[in-house]
This record gives structure tokens, sequence and C-alpha cells, in this order.
């Protein structure tokens, strides 16, 4: 909460004009009915028809600046509102982009997204609305108090006397009620799962013939949520009539001793009058100041949400480059690498290869066998926990991490295309000509399609591009790795939604237009997207369990013999 | 649900949506009128409460020493009768309103549920999990929440305005006139403020909606702009959006932050006007001190409903879009319930004869165009083809997830469209390539298929399964919960899991999606054995992806495009050259 705070700093001076002229604007709210009880007790004796008149002008003029005062304030509190939450949001986008691939593994994707839109909301909204009621709110409670005080001292007691019981009722509702509505999240997060069951396994549902069973199952979590919302409803109901019960019992008991003390001579009616009105000011803005405890408990849960983003320090630096530089030539290299994404169980054990440059690696293995991983390795989204990795001889830890991106061009497994035109696409936010797009998609199979629509480059495609076909997707994404001239070419698993025509134009162009100087690591679960490479891995289980060419492994290595065998079948049909 | 928010923002309330809306009220409408009941009677006590506090007053007014103070009392122990019964009435009605709207919400879920499990299975391929999720949750709770809040507050604000417009009439019909300058200004800025705000509000959800999208979008490819070093870029057009979605934000408050001084203001007018005027009144001895008191008591109150109702109908308005989305759900048509002279099918041996049969998933799109089939008992027809060529139409119309447009299908020589469904299906079992485990134990996920099943035959299906030994390896064995944070289990084991519920249900006829190696190859070894096994004996009907299954295979039905363009046995189809065989012959020739 702190931390959001200190984003109001560039905009403090305009917030404290704007709080000032709120508290003007709400000052003359408490005006009118003290010039009403001076109307009727004063000037109504006086019998003077003219001096009623200006006092009521007054009160117009009054309502008047009030109204004024508020709408300026409001819309300065709202420009403030809206310079912060942009440097909020702005921070913390560029935050996220900056995490690393371990932390945003820790944090998850679906959080950062929620903290990213719903929380960055709700600071914005608190922030708006507090500067409105945060001042307001208050002035009119210690105002109104105050006023009434110079008024009628005794009677005020009376009014701040109910106060505590408004406040203790609040407290003990909502701490009764907070449970209450944790348990009710729960039940709701389990008719939610038993839903999702349903859509996702109704196949299954349907061919066993159990969707009365799955009715049935569904009525009891239905129950469930309807009894415990019942439950938390009741709780929390009570607060509002209780609430105005005891201002009400406090406005009557105005009354009764303000009649006392008329009788006594210390009062006068008009007054009674004029705290009758203050009585539905200062309730009012008790409510208002409820009303805030819960948006700001809202709020400040959301902005503990962006802080701990804000906050992770952070990872992944550069170290200085002592080590010489080893072998040139070698242009990718793994030393004895281990790594583990949670610390416990080994996610890749001693691996050790080299690619020369222009030269192939094909890695291939099952699914969590780590061959992603060892790609995340290779281009440094996470380190290493022991052992080095080393791009054209010099160790990863040690490179800038704008030169070694620089030198990748990467497709990965379903990887991200965005709604924008295909030129954009392939573009990805980088300084290229023209030209250097046209050629990719040459090179990427792209053109034939791209040439075939209407609008050509200016395409429009949607969010991941869900109106291109798989195959289509596929050679744009290679378009791109490949559209600015990189030394390593990474496939994760992609070649796989390309026919084998088209597969094999791709090679062939690649071979053509790079000639040696492009070193490419694919990964794959099928054989005949490896066979053809100079070296191909096997992995299981996070180690290498055979290295050599297609032939070689046949010969050497069962696991690979055995894949081949169950695939060969498979590769073709699928 | 950004998305869900800007529907409801644009749409306008709909008469026949309302209507069905009412008919879920009306089967409360005992307890409804109840609940009118008492809205009218706490609201009327409020109403009176201001009255009596003038008549104390006027008993006040007489000044020092003349206070009649039996009149006060009277009027102040009548204050607080009327209060506490008017807090009593108004809980009371709070917890009516909660029971009748959680029994509309209860009865809306069971309803859209139940509905929902009758539609076509074709009905959840083309929606997201999420949004049928929305439906029921959010939706609902969107409906209900407007129904018994909204409902109730336009009544009692009617009652408010009318009661207060009366006991003002009452007191003073001269002050009353007050309001003939200040309503017009307080209905004129109410639409002035709605036609101004609404289209900026709309503008704010939809550029949160865009930025919101951005981001998301962004999110999800994070790893990829990390790959290419394109962070500063994307920020830079991230932050474009973000200044275009708080200045939409700022332009809506710029014009939405006067709605509350304004209501302020027009309150504190007719305050002014009837102090200003009450007290001339006064001084004519029109009207006693007490009338002034509890008329601009009464104003306020009067005031009061007529500023909400903005407030109210644009709440309504995203109310009716959700009930909207509600009933389209329960407008979808449901699978065709059975003839009524279906019969039971029993002991099914296997033979299916497919005649003539064309299908299209709609009408002007025809899948499937004239197929012919006959399959023995205990043969095995492997279905093979590129994804999404339509592999999974055949199983639909196998298992009558979708009928023919024309021909028939014939399951031991009766017409699948006469027997019931339920004994249809209970002649297959289907074992699918994503793996659909429930959040419940082990044991009840694999008996699931049968009902009343015994721990023995449970362990039975899962030692054929090869499952058995991992599960009495787990410290609960069979009574271990499968959630989505609890254990551990492999995508492998998941799948031998479902392979037992398959063996369990012991059908004589087996659909098989053949899975992809997902697995580790030992796993998948094992898998493999033990699908074999499950195959024995049955008719087989295997999506399949593995050369040696569909060598194997007694039939090879080639899919491409949704039709079969091939059927035949593996020898017979590389002889004849088509398709199959360009494929098959195409992997030797890199």
């Amino acid at each position: 909460m702190k931390r959001i705070f200190e984003y109001l700093k560039p905009s403090f001076g305009r917030m404290c004009l704007g709080l000032g002229i709120k508290f003007t604007g709400t000052i003359m709210d408490l005006f009118l009915p003290w010039i009403l009880a001076y109307l009727i007790d004063d000037v109504v004796p006086q019998k003077d028809v003219p001096k009623i008149a200006f006092w009521g002008v007054i009160m117009v003029l009054c309502s008047l600046c009030g109204f004024l005062g508020n709408v300026i304030a409001n819309r300065m509190a709202s420009k403030v509102a809206r310079d912060t939450s942009e440097r909020i949001r702005h921070d913390l986008f560029a935050r996220i982009c900056h995490l690393s691939s371990r932390q945003i593994d820790e944090l998850t994707i679906p959080t950062l997204e929620s903290r990213l839109t719903s929380d960055t909301y709700n600071v914005h909204h608190m922030l708006g609305m507090m500067q409105r009621l945060g001042v307001r709110a208050p002035i009119l409670l210690i105002g109104g108090i105050i006023v009434t005080a110079m008024l009628e001292p005794v009677l005020t007691l009376l009014l701040v006397a109910t106060l505590p019981l408004i406040g203790i009722t609040v407290w003990q509702v909502s701490r009764k009620g907070i449970p209450l509505y944790t348990k009710l999240q729960g039940a709701v997060d389990s008719m939610v799962r038993v839903v999702r069951e349903n859509a996702q396994g109704i196949r299954i549902i349907k061919a066993l013939s159990k969707t009365d069973y799955e009715k049935r199952r569904f009525d009891g979590v239905n129950r469930e949520v309807v009894a415990s919302e019942k439950k938390a409803g009741y709780t929390m109901a009570i607060s509002n009539p209780l609430m105005n019960l005891f201002l009400n019992c406090g406005l009557t008991a105005v009354v009764l001793i303000g009649a006392l003390r008329v009788n006594a001579g210390i009062s006068e009616p008009g007054k009674i009058i004029a705290f009758l009105s203050y009585f539905t000011v200062i309730s009012n803005a008790m409510i208002s100041i409820t009303r805030m405890f819960v948006m700001l408990s809202k709020g400040s849960a959301s902005a503990n949400r962006i802080s701990d983003v804000l906050d992770v320090p952070y990872d992944l630096e550069t170290a200085d480059s002592r080590n010489a530089v080893q072998n040139r030539e070698n242009m990718v290299e793994f030393n004895n690498v281990s790594f583990s994404y949670k610390g416990k169980k080994n996610n890749l054990e001693n691996i050790s290869f080299r690619i020369k440059r222009g030269g192939s690696l094909g890695i291939i293995g099952a699914t969590g066998s780590g061959k992603s991983t060892l790609l995340q390795l290779m281009m440094r989204n996470y380190d290493c926990d022991s052992g080095e990795v080393l791009i054209e001889g010099k160790n990863v830890r040690t490179m800038d991490p704008d030169i070694l991106h620089s030198k990748f061009g990467v497709v990965f497994q379903n990887d991200f295309l965005f709604a924008d035109t295909i030129e954009e696409n392939i573009k990805f936010a980088r300084d290229l000509p023209h030209e250097a797009i046209v050629k990719a998609a040459q090179i990427a199979q792209a053109e034939p399609f791209i040439e075939a629509l209407d609008d050509k480059y200016e395409h429009m495609l949607t969010s991941h591009g869900t109106n291109l076909s798989g195959g289509q997707r596929q050679r744009l994404l290679i378009a791109r790795a490949l559209a600015a001239d990189p030394e390593i070419l990474i496939f994760d698993d992609s070649s796989s939604a390309l026919d084998y025509k088209t597969d094999a134009a791709l090679r062939m162009a690649i071979k053509e237009n790079f000639r040696g100087r492009l070193t490419t690591v694919t990964v794959a679960q099928r054989i005949s997207s490896v066979m053809n490479s100079y070296c191909i891995i096997v992995l299981d289980g996070g180690r290498i369990i055979g290295m050599g060419t297609h032939e070689e492994l046949l010969d050497s290595c069962d696991v690979y013999r055995e894949i081949n065998q169950s695939q060969m079948g498979g590769a073709v049909i699928d | 649900m950004t998305n869900n928010k800007q529907q409801s923002n644009g749409s306008h309330i709909k008469l026949s949506v309302l209507k069905r809306l009412g008919s879920y009220l009306w089967r409360h409408k005992g307890l409804l009128f109840l609940a009118f009941l008492l809205m009218l009677a706490s609201n009327l006590l409020a109403l009176v409460a201001p009255a009596l506090s003038g008549n104390a007053i006027d008993a006040i007014e007489l000044g020092k020493g003349r206070v009649d103070f039996d009149k006060v009392i009277f009027y102040c122990v009548l204050m607080i009768v009327f209060y506490i019964l008017s807090a009593l009435f108004s809980y009371a009605l709070s917890i009516l309103m909660i029971h009748i709207s959680q029994k509309i919400t209860y009865t809306m879920r069971k309803e859209v549920f139940d509905h929902l499990l009758d539609l076509k299975v074709g009905y959840f391929d083309t929606n997201q999990t999420g949004n049928i999720v929305s439906h029921l949750s959010y939706d609902i709770d969107t409906v209900n929440a407007s129904l018994s809040n909204d409902l109730l507050q336009i009544c009692a604000g009617v009652v408010t305005v009318i009661g207060s417009f009366i006991m003002m009439l009452s007191i003073s019909p001269v002050l009353i006139l007050v309001f003939a300058v200040t309503l017009p200004i307080s209905i004129g800025f109410t639409k002035y403020k709605s036609t101004k705000v609404r289209p900026l509000f709309k503008r704010r959800s939809a550029k949160l909606g865009e930025l919101n999208g951005y981001a998301e979008e962004m999110l999800s490819g994070q790893k990829t702009i990390k790959a290419y070093r394109r962070e500063e870029r994307i920020i830079e057009r991230f932050d474009r959006k973000n200044t275009d979605a708080v200045d939409a934000y700022y332009e809506a408050d710029y014009q939405g932050c006067m709605i509350g001084p304004s209501v302020n203001f027009i309150n504190n007018l007719s305050m002014s006007f009837i102090s200003m005027f009450g007290a001339m009144l006064y001084l004519f001895g029109q009207i006693t001190l007490g009338n002034v008191s509890s008329f601009i008591m009464y104003s306020r109150k009067f005031a009061g409903p007529i500023n909400e109702l903005a407030n109210i109908m644009a709440e309504l308005q995203s109310a009716c879009a959700a009930a909207e989305r509600i009933f389209e759900l329960l407008d979808e048509e449901p699978e065709k319930l059975d003839s009524v002279d279906a019969s039971e099918l029993r002991d099914v041996e296997g033979q299916v004869d497919i005649e003539h049969v064309a299908f299209g998933y709609t009408h002007e799109k025809r899948i499937i165009h004239d197929m012919n089939l006959s399959v023995k008992p205990g043969n095995i027809i492997a279905i093979v083809g590129p994804t999404g060529a339509g592999k999974t139409t055949i199983i639909n119309l196998l298992m009558r997830f979708y009928d023919p447009d024309s021909g028939t299908i014939c399951l031991d020589e009766n017409n699948i469209i006469e027997v019931t469904r339920k004994s249809l299906r209970a002649a297959y079992t289907m074992v699918l390539q994503d793996t659909w485990l429930f959040c419940g134990s082990i044991f009840d996920n694999i008996s699931y298929g049968k009902e009343g099943a015994t721990l023995e035959e449970v362990q039975k299906a899962a030692k054929a399964a090869k499952i058995h030994d991992y599960i009495e390896s787990l410290p609960d064995g069979y009574d271990t919960i499968l959630s989505d944070d609890g254990v551990n289990i492999s995508k492998g084991q998941k799948q031998l899991i479902t392979i037992a519920r398959a063996m369990l249900a012991d059908s004589s006829m087996l659909i098989l999606d053949e899975a992809t190696s997902n697995v580790d190859s030992r796993t998948e070894q094992q898998i493999q054995d033990v699908m074999y096994k499950l195959m024995e004996g049955r008719t087989c009907f295997v999506i399949a992806h593995r050369l040696s299954t569909i060598q194997n295979a007694d039939l090879i039905l080639v899919i491409k495009n949704g039709n079969i363009i091939e059927q035949g046995t593996h020898d017979s189809l590389l002889k004849t050259g088509g398709f199959y065989a360009s494929l098959y012959n195409a992997q030797f020739d890199t």
C-alpha cells in the first residue's frame, strides 16, 4: 500500500489543491443547515421579508459554491487518479516483461494477468474514490459534529454517543460475515469445478449414461452454495437496519432532550430543526465511511498484489566476462549441465554436447524428458545449477542479453501470434525493412498463401492467429524466426504442422539461403523431424541416453529404435 | 468477463426477457406478496416518522417553560416504536428477499445445468468451458442480485416518492411548488447525464477490454518476446493502450463525477427554497415550524429515489443482458428424446452395419456423403487421417451424439435410432486421448461406469490395467482423492486409471483414441499392452496412430477433410496406390 502511495508523489501539488477545493466545497454543505437555523430563530422573529429572501439567496449561492467546488475537485482528483494509475500500470507491465522465466513460473501467468488488469483497475478506482469520499466524508462527519457542538453542545453529545454503537455494529457484523464469505467462495469453487468437469468430460458422461448422476452431484453443490450464501446474506443484512435504528434512536433522543432544554430556555426550536438536518448529513457521512473501508480493504489487497510484483528482485544479472573465450568454432556447447526447476528433482542431468557453426542438432524424447528445458537454458531464460552453457565459446552468463538473444530465431510449440497484420506478426516490433519480411516469408514457404490473400501482408490476424490454419501459423512463425537473419534457429516441436512436402521445401530453402551460417536446433517427438540432423540427442528423464546420427542411433540406442518402430506409421498418417 | 460487461452495457431491456424473468418470480408469488407488504409497511413507517418529529417540534416550539411535555414524550415514544418496527420489517424483508432470490438462483442453476447435460455434445465442442462456467456463476448471480435488489428498490422508491409527495401535499400544497422548479432540473439533468455519460462508460469498458486483451495476449507470448528481446517495444505499445484506457476512464469520470455533487446541489437548492418560502409562510401564519422541519425531511426523501433511478436502470440493463444469455442457453436444442417405442439393446454381439449414411454438422456443409460399412463382431477398425480431418465424426454417429441426415446405422441388426440411447451407449466403452478424471477417490473414478461395483471388482479391473500396485502404494490406496492440487499422478497413470474404468464397464464394443507419445516410452509400452488386452474379443473402433495397430486392423478407414476417401486393409490400400499409399511411402522418401 505504501508503495502505491509513493506513486502519488508527482501529482502531490495538484492533489493538495484539489483536496483544498474539495474542502471548501464540502464546508458549504455544512453552512446550509446553519443558515436555516439562523433564518428560523433570528430572522423570522424580525418579520423582515427582504431579509429572509436575502438569506435564501445566500443559501442558493452556498449550494452553487458547493456544487462547483465539488465538481472541480472531483475532476482534479480524477486526473490525479488517471496519471497515477497510468504510471503504476506502466511500471507493473515493464517489471513483468523483465521478470525472469523462473520468476514467472513462480508467480504464474494467470495471476500476473489479473494483477495487471483487475488489480490495477481496483487501485485506479480506489485512488479516485478515496480523494473524493476520503475528504468529504470525514469533513462532513467532523465538521457536522463541530457545527452541532457550536449550536448545541449537549445535544451533540447524544449524537456522538450513537457513533461507537454504529462502529461496533459494523465491526461485529463484518467480523462474522467475512469468514462466511470465505466459506461461500469455497462452495462456489467446488460448484465451478463440477461444471468444468462436466463440460470437459461430457462425452464420457453421456457414453456411460451418467447424466442423472451428474445432475444429482451438481444439485448437491448447488444446495451448498445456496445455503452458504443465505447464511452470509442473513448475517450481513443485520447491519443496515441496525445502523439506521441507532441513528434514529439518537434522533428521537435529540428531540426529547431538546424539548427539555428549550423548556429551560437554554435552546431554541430552530436549532433542533437544524440539528435534525445535520443528523442526515452525519449519518450519510457514516455510511460513506463504512463504504470507504470496504473499498480501501479491497483496494489495498490489490495494491499489495501489485507491490509484490514490483518488489521482485531482478534476476539473471550479467556476470563479468573474466573467463577467456574458449572454442569459437563451437556455436553451442553444454558442459556437464544440470538443472532443476524447483530445486528438488533434476530436470536435466549432466548434459554435454557441442554443435559446430552451421551444424544441426535434433533432440528427441517424450514429454517431460527435458527437451524444452534444454532450449530454455541455451537462451538463458534460466541459469543452470551446475556446469556451463557456451555460445560461440562464451559463457551465456557473461553475455549481454540483447546480444545473446539477437543470435536466436525461435519457433516455439504453440507459439504466439497476435491481433495485427501479417507483416507486423513477422516483423514483431523489430526494425526490419519490408524486403526482409518478404524474403523470410519466401524461405518459410509462407509466400503462396500470403499472396493468395486479398490484402496480402496487410491481412489482419485474430488473436492467437485463429483465422489461419495450423500449417499457416507455423509458417508465419518460421518467417518471424528467420526475418532478422539469426545465427541459431530453434524449432520446438514445430515441423509437425507441416506436411512432408512443405517441410522438405523449407529445409531446402534454408540450406540455400543461409549456406552454413545458420545452426539449427530441432526439438521433436517425431523421429521424422530430426532424422536428417548431423547429430541427434535422445533424452529420457533429463539424461542423454543416446547421441549420434539416425543410423548410429538405430544401431546403438534401444529407446530410439523403439520410438522409431512405434512411430513410423503415425508419423506418416498424422 | 470484460466482454460480457461490454455486451450488457450495450443492450437494452427486452420485454420478452423481462416476461420470462417474471415467470421465475411468479413461482414465488406468495412470498413476493409478503415481501411487498413488508416493504410497504417498513417504508410507510419510515415516512410517518418525520411527521411525528414535526409534531414533537410543534410541541417544543411554544418556547421556554411552555413546552408541552406530554405531547413531546408521546410523539417520541411513537417515533421509537415506529423506528423499531421499521427496522424489524426491513430486516425481515431483507431475509425474505435473500430467501426468495436464493430459491430462484437455485432453480435457475439447476435448470441450466440439467439442460446443459441434455444438450448435444456439439455444444461443448463449440463453447469454451470458461463461458459455460460463467453462465452458471456470473450470469445467474447478476440476474439474481438485480432481481432481488432492484425490483424491491423500484417498489420502495415508488412508495417513498408517492408517500412523501402525499405527506408534503398534506403539510403545505404551496411549498410543493418549489419542486416545480427543482424537479424539472433533476429530470433534465438525469436525461442529460444518461445521454452524455452512457456512451462514455461504454467506451471506458471497451478500452479496458482492449487493454486486458492486449495484456493477456502479450503475457501468453512472454517467452517469445523475451527470446526476441522485444520487451521495450511491447512496453511502448502497452503504454499507448494504457493511456487510451486511463483517458477513457477519465473522460467518463469527468462527466460521471458531476453526478454526486449535482444531486446534492439539487437537494440543497430545494432545501434553500423550502427554507426561504417556508420561513415566509411561517411568518404569515400559514404553516407551523414543525411543518417546515418535516417538509424538509420529506423533500429529501422525495428526491432520493428519483436520483437513484438512473443507477437502477443501468443495473437492470446488465441483468437483462445476463438473463438473455441464460435463456439462450436454455433455448439450445437438446438431444432428441428416445422414441416412445424404443427398445433396450441386450447382449450385444458387436455387428455394425452402416448403410448409405450421409451427415453434416450443418445443413450447408455435408461431411459424409455416402458411407457404407459392415463390421463383424470382434473386428478392429482403424480410423486414420490427418489431425482435424473429422475422425471423431464417425464416433459421434456410432454413439448417437449426432444422428445421420439419411441412411441407417444398425447394431446387431437393430437400427440404433430405434433403441434407447442409454442401452446403445452402454454397449460401448470409450477411452479417449485426454484422460478425464474427476475430483473424487480413485475408487469412485474407476467404478464410475458401473454403479454399485464392489472393491474386489474395482481391484480386479485395476490389476488388469496394471495400475493396482501403484494405487496400493499410495497412503490412502483406493480412497486417495484425485484433485488438482492433491497427489501428483502422472499422465500415464491417469491413462491407466481410465483404462481400468473401461475394463470394469466391460462392454462388448470399444472406442479407442490411441494416444500419441505423450508419456515416457516405458509407460507407453505398458499402456499399449493393456490397450491390446482391452481390445481382445471386442469390436473396436480405433482412432489409430501406431503402425502396428493400423497394420493389424481388419479394416482401415482413411479420412481426409471429413470424407472417408478410402477403406480397406493395409495391404489392399497399398495395392490401390491411393492417398494412404502415398502417405505410407512418403516417409521412406526423404
